[in-house]
């Protein structure tokens, strides 16, 4: 176990993989950080010497917000929206889909849980 | 598909219009408008626009976030008054 940028504790995975455990790093990133680092893609982390660690702690310090700072970033674009009431505002305040998505169905990532009503008078034929 | 740069953002000519007299002369003073695709620029910042909804016309403020947005973002077209049953 070791750790890179505060919580994040990527474990015995090749490094590729092990990076994209931190919130802000996807596949496409890892690769270009342990390129800019010099390191070996398919090394695991637990081969990886303290040398190497301060190079990929270095090149992601140097170009990436990743975990709190991003998470922060995009917390203040949303609240922005809101604050403005703007269309997309105003769909993340009530919970429902900003992109224009169809709401008559489905929408159950936004919507959340089924909320089933009592009584619900079915479609007449 | 988003918009060329070459051409750059879409501002309703009319309404630009109006709003640089405006500052010229340093007044307010409500602009009613349809053109809810305008793009809002920095000039018309301070100043109050009514923005159709398709029934009746919204004053919108224009505030410095909103730079780079549509004015129809601001005016809902839709109403919904929540489900019956939905209380609390």
């Amino acid at each position: 176990m070791a750790r890179i940028v505060g919580v994040d504790i990527p474990n015995n995975k090749r490094g590729e993989i092990a990076l994209t455990y931190i919130y802000g790093i996807g596949r496409s990133r890892a690769n270009s950080i342990l390129k800019d680092a010099g390191v070996d893609r398919d090394l695991k982390v637990q081969d990886w010497t303290d040398d190497q660690f301060g190079k990929i702690r270095k090149v992601i310090n140097d170009s990436f917000k990743v975990e709190g700072e991003l998470r922060s970033e995009v917390q203040m674009n949303i609240k922005r929206l809101m604050d403005i009431g703007s269309y997309r505002g105003i769909r993340h305040r009530i919970g429902l889909p900003v992109r224009g998505q169809s709401t008559k169905n489905n929408a159950r990532t936004r919507k959340g849980k089924r909320k089933t009503v009592a009584n619900k008078k079915m479609a007449t034929k | 598909m988003s918009r060329s740069l070459k051409k750059g953002p879409f501002i309703d000519f009319k309404l630009e219009r109006k709003v640089l007299a405006m500052n010229d002369k340093g007044k307010k003073s409500v602009v009613k408008t349809w053109a809810r695709a305008s793009v809002i620029s920095p000039d018309f910042v301070g100043h109050t626009i009514a923005v159709h909804n398709g029934n009746k016309f919204i004053p919108v403020y224009i505030t410095e976030n909103m730079v780079g947005h549509k004015l129809g973002e601001f005016a809902p077209t839709r109403t919904f008054r929540s489900h019956a049953g939905n209380r609390r």
